[in-house]
This record gives C-alpha cells, sequence and structure tokens, in this order.
C-alpha cells in the first residue's frame, strides 16, 4: 500500500464574483513510502492548496487522502493537526522560521507538538545540515540559504514519513538553490521519509527522476455561479 | 511544557509591550492593595486606639472633636471645664481612671499636653503596657517645668534628657509666639505606636499657669481622660445620660471607638470613591493587555499559521493566548507587591507623622489575596478576545509568501 494515496479530492473557493472556483480536482494521485516525486505546475495552478490538503491544513470537499494507512480526509481538525504533527515536515518557500526562536528552539518546536522534543536528535539534524556551529543563532542573524536549512532539519525534525516541499527554493540564488534540493534530497533519504516537492523552476525540477506536470493530475474546472 | 514556552518566548518577544502592560497592572494592582489596605488598617486602628481610656470628657461640643483632641491629640480643643468636673468623675464609684489634660501650647509643632502623673503610672495605653521611658530619664516632676517627649517628637526634634526649650502659644506653630518659660526634658518615652509618642507631656499646672494664659482658666483642664470599672458597662450609659442628655455644659464621648467608626461612617463614601478609582484603573490596566496583544495580532498570526502548520491544535494557541495575557497581569502583579510596599510605607509614615498611629505595611489582608486573583482573572479575561481571534486564524491564508 502506498504511504499516500488520494482519490476523486476536491477543493473550491469562492471567488470574489460569487462563482465557485475550483482549485483542486484530483482523480488519483499515489506515493509510494521513501519515494521522491516533484510536481511541476505554474503559479496559481493550485499546487499549495494540494499540499495544505495533504497536510490536513485544509479539508477538501470531497474525496480521500489517506496517508500512512489513515484517512485524513475523514478525520476531524484536531486528529489532522496530531497526524500532521507526527506524520509530516513541511518546508515553505519563505522558510517560515519563528523569528524569537533560536535555530535549536525552532528544530525542537518542530517535534513539540508532535513525538516530543529531544534535544539530541534536534543537534544531530543541525549538524547535518550544516549548522552545527549556529544552534543559538537567531534567524535574522542568518543567510537566506543557512534558514533554509534550519528549516530543512525543522521538517525532519518530528521523523516524519512525508516531507512536503512547496517552492523550497524559491528565496534562493542559483547556488543556494541547488545545495539545499541536494541537501533536502539527502535528508529526506536518509530518514526514509518520502518527498513531494512542488515547484515551477526547471532546474529544480531537472534533478528529480520523478517529476509530474501539476496540470495532468489537476483536472479543475470553473462552474459558474447559478444566476 | 510546550505552551508554557510558547508563552515565555512571546513575553520576551513582544518585551516592550509586555513590561509596559504589566507596570498597568502592577499600577493599578498596587493601587487597589494599597488603598483596600490602608482603608481597612487605618479604620481598624483608629477605632481601636484609646489610650487605655473608654471615654473623653469635655466642654460640650463635638464628641469627635473631643476624641481627635484628648486621644489622637488633633483638632483644638472644644474649650475647658472645671476643676470640680473633673473631680467629680474621677469619684464616681464606676470610674476606674480619670486623667486631665490641658492643651494649648506647642513647641515646633508637637503638641505640649499638661497632665498628671497618673497617666504614666496607672493608665495601660494598651492592655498590660504603661508608657515606659528609654533609660537615663525619669518621669517629670509635678511642680516644676520638666518635660517627658514621645518617641516621634523626641526624634524629630532631637530632644534628649538635659535638653531644654521654650514653648510656643497655640496649638499650630508660630515663632512669634514663644513662651518665656523654659523646659527641661527630663525623659524621653519608648514607643508606643499610639499618638502619645507624638505629644511632650509637662505638669498639668505647667498648662494651666503658661504665661499669657488666662488667669482665670488656671484651674481648668481642656478634658478629661476616663477609665470605667471593669463590668460596669452600664455606667458608661448612664454617665452618658447624665452629661449628654440631662446636662448641657459637658460632653461624654463614649464609647471612643464608636465615635471614631462614625468618624469613618462619614468619610465612607471618600473609601468608596477612592476604591472605584481603584477599580476603574485595574479596568483600564486589563484593557491594556487586550489592546497590546490585540493590536500585535498581525504579526502573530503568522507566527500561528506556522505553529498551526508544524501541528499545534487550535485550543494550543487559544490557550496560548491566554495564558500569556494571564502571565501579563501575574508579572505585573508581581510588580504590584512592590508598588503596595512602597506606597503603604509611604502612607504609614505620614499617618505616623500627622497622628502618631501606626500601620503595619506586612500586616495581612485578604486583598492581598483578591486582588491579584481578580487581576490575574480579567487579565486571563481580556486575553479570550486575541485569543479567538487566534484561534480562528486562517492558517493557509497567513503561510502564504508575504513578499
Amino acid at each position: 500500500m502506498p504511504l499516500l494515496e488520494i482519490t476523486d479530492l476536491k477543493k473550491s473557493f469562492i471567488a470574489p464574483d460569487g462563482s465557485d472556483h475550483v482549485v483542486v480536482n484530483v482523480g488519483r494521485f499515489a506515493l509510494a513510502e521513501q519515494a521522491q516525486v516533484a510536481l511541476e505546475g505554474e503559479s496559481g495552478s493550485g499546487k499549495t492548496t494540494f499540499l495544505h490538503l495533504i497536510a490536513g491544513i485544509l479539508k477538501p470537499d470531497a474525496g480521500r487522502i489517506v496517508l500512512a494507512r489513515q484517512e485524513m480526509s475523514a478525520l476531524n481538525e484536531p486528529a489532522r493537526d496530531r497526524l500532521r504533527a507526527t506524520t509530516i515536515g513541511y518546508i515553505f518557500q519563505t522558510f517560515n522560521l519563528l523569528q524569537g526562536y533560536t535555530c535549536l528552539e525552532n528544530v525542537l518546536l518542530g517535534m513539540s507538538f508532535g513525538p516530543g522534543a529531544d534535544r539530541n536528535l534536534a543537534e544531530k539534524l543541525l549538524q547535518r545540515v550544516g549548522l552545527g556551529q549556529r544552534l543559538a543563532h537567531y534567524p535574522r542573524q542568518l543567510s537566506s540559504g543557512q534558514q533554509q536549512r534550519v528549516a530543512v532539519a525543522r521538517a525532519l525534525a518530528n521523523q516524519p514519513k512525508l516531507v512536503l516541499a512547496d517552492e523550497p527554493t524559491g528565496n534562493l540564488d542559483h547556488k543556494n538553490a541547488r545545495e539545499s534540493l541536494a541537501l533536502i534530497r539527502e535528508a529526506c533519504r536518509e530518514n526514509g521519509a518520502a518527498l513531494l516537492l512542488v515547484s515551477h523552476a526547471g532546474e529544480v525540477l531537472a534533478q528529480f527522476e520523478n517529476v509530474q506536470e501539476f496540470r495532468h493530475i489537476n483536472q479543475t474546472v470553473t462552474v459558474e455561479a447559478p444566476t | 511544557m510546550t505552551i508554557l514556552r510558547l508563552v515565555f518566548k512571546s513575553l520576551r518577544q513582544h518585551a516592550l509591550s509586555t513590561t509596559v502592560t504589566a507596570l498597568c497592572i502592577a499600577l493599578a494592582g498596587g493601587l487597589l492593595m494599597s488603598v483596600w489596605s490602608v482603608k481597612e488598617q487605618s479604620q481598624a486602628t483608629f477605632t481601636g486606639v484609646n489610650g487605655g481610656f473608654d471615654a473623653v470628657l469635655g466642654a460640650r461640643g463635638s464628641k469627635l472633636q473631643l476624641v481627635l483632641n484628648a486621644i489622637f491629640h488633633l483638632e483644638a480643643s472644644p474649650g475647658n471645664l472645671a476643676w470640680s468636673d473633673y473631680l467629680d468623675i474621677r469619684n464616681n464609684p464606676s470610674v476606674e481612671l480619670a486623667v486631665p489634660i490641658a492643651v494649648g501650647d506647642n513647641y515646633r509643632g508637637y503638641r505640649l499636653v499638661g497632665t498628671t502623673l497618673d497617666l504614666f503610672s496607672r493608665a495601660e495605653y494598651t492592655p498590660g503596657k504603661h508608657f515606659t521611658l528609654v533609660p537615663d530619664g525619669r518621669l517629670f516632676e509635678q511642680n516644676l517645668r520638666e518635660a517627658v517627649v514621645g518617641s516621634f517628637a523626641a526624634r524629630k526634634l532631637g530632644l534628649k534628657p538635659g535638653d531644654t526649650f521654650h514653648p510656643f502659644h497655640g496649638l499650630i506653630f508660630d515663632e512669634k509666639n514663644q513662651h518665656s518659660e523654659t523646659y527641661v526634658v527630663v525623659g524621653v518615652l519608648k514607643p508606643s505606636n499610639t499618638p502619645a509618642d507624638r505629644v511632650i507631656w509637662i505638669p498639668l499646672a505647667g498648662i494651666q499657669k503658661m504665661t499669657g494664659h488666662d488667669p482665670r482658666a488656671a484651674t481648668d483642664v481642656s478634658a478629661v481622660l476616663v477609665k470605667l470599672k471593669a463590668g460596669s458597662a452600664i455606667a458608661g450609659f448612664q454617665m452618658d445620660m447624665m452629661y449628654n442628655k440631662q446636662g448641657n455644659r459637658l460632653t461624654f464621648a463614649w464609647p471612643i471607638g464608636s465615635v471614631m467608626a462614625e468618624l469613618f461612617d462619614k468619610i465612607g463614601w471618600f473609601d468608596r470613591v477612592l476604591a472605584l478609582v481603584a477599580y476603574l484603573v485595574a479596568l483600564v490596566a486589563t484593557g491594556s493587555i487586550l489592546a497590546g496583544i490585540y493590536n500585535s495580532m498581525n504579526e502573530r498570526r503568522r507566527e500561528i499559521a506556522i505553529l498551526r502548520a508544524l501541528g499545534a491544535r487550535r485550543v494550543t494557541v487559544f490557550t496560548a493566548i491566554v495564558l500569556e495575557a494571564a502571565a501579563i497581569a501575574a508579572l505585573g502583579m508581581a510588580a504590584g507587591f512592590v508598588f503596595y510596599g512602597i506606597t503603604l510605607a509611604a502612607v504609614t509614615g505620614v499617618m505616623r507623622a500627622q497622628t502618631g498611629v501606626v500601620l503595619d505595611p506586612l500586616k495581612f489582608n485578604a486583598v492581598l489575596l483578591w486582588a491579584p486573583a481578580l487581576l490575574v482573572t480579567l487579565g486571563a479575561l481580556a486575553g479570550l478576545v486575541p485569543a479567538v481571534k487566534a484561534y480562528r486564524t486562517d492558517v493557509a491564508e497567513y503561510l502564504a509568501p508575504t513578499s
């Protein structure tokens, strides 16, 4: 059984003009354990919403999401939060580190809502991403590339089965982007986590063996509002 | 543990706002506790101070004025009464002790009170306690110009045995009204924490016969301090009837505590206004918690969204905000105790200097428990509004890149 299995997933939002704007309409999508897949899609194509649905941040209008043998889409919000905290690591384009927390504290926070804080593991993860000497640094004291590396360590802090990466190199220069992406892939591999990355950047996608076009997966249509 | 860490971090991250708001709470809480404590302690102390006497007999007038003058050494004397009136009450079989006093002079603002040695040898200013002298002193001789100085007055005036001084006429110090008599300090009293500490005691005849005083009043006294015999409660009623209802020359202020309680009843509205002000300040201070956290919600919502994305539940972020508000109030109240201590020490000093009555800043009062509890609860309630906002944060919306 795949790690992630999605069937007939739908999510729509009400547009300002009152029309029902379908953002996600995925008939079927699956991801095997420890697999690394990149989804290619333009901005506004619903990639982020798709990841939010998988993470349980958004609740789908219809369809099933089964993650690690648990049906995320059938769970209530606290249970989805719990499943996210224990199973998923999330890497964002803008890193989303908490500015009042040191590198180490940011990573510890990634564990707090799941398996519980483990200082040794947090330090080991930061050493793995090359920030062993920056444990007590605050995000503002780090470069963009370093901040993204903290975000990678934080995403792996709860020893997730699945890491979701949303344009993780969007705010980095070419060199940092390449290094960061390599790090994410290696770290996921070392930790036994599957990786689902979404991006529109060709140089990022080029590094993946398994790249799928999101528009082939996501069959959206816009339904006009009744008059 | 995670929640407490979130709270601590947020307090630190918003240190300026936390400090300012906590100071508001400190002032409000300190004010509330001070007002309440001073009110209750002063009421209890003033109604409890009687110098060991049950009543005061004086010229016809206000009982309150009589008590303030004779017991608290405040206010002007309502007038004199004849020596025979003193003898009458002294010889009343229900009276255990009657001590005459005469007032009308001061030394640099501290009253000279003429009295007899009975005040020191027989009167107990509090059960079982007589006025006692510090070493190297003695009581005055009845027929000499000698003085025994209360502890507070001695300290303030720098008087010690062997020193001499010229009294001034009147109860208010005026350099132009100096008497020619010279008095010698022969003793200083140990602190009694009563109004007597602010008095310079001299022989009764000293006041009566001071130069410039009306010779026709040379045997008059200003008031008689009366202690009734134990078990003669009925005697108080009888004397009240005799002096106040049937007679029309004298006033019998009895019981002293009730007379003072009437004063507090009369100024009760002032207490209520003060308490109301304190409550309003507390309300405004807790409002500042609400405003402080609420105004920072825009910047916080992104952090809340991140926490939620990491797996924090809505109820976790809600609880963290409420606890943060309560923690600000609790920090404020901790500082409020410092404010309370300073205020009470200052009030105690002023009250001691002005009345001789001593409050105990360390004395426990229930307000020290319920005021912090009230303010922390109000603080937590104030946190509910931003907490609801945190609870409703749309994670997907606030996770979106901002630049």
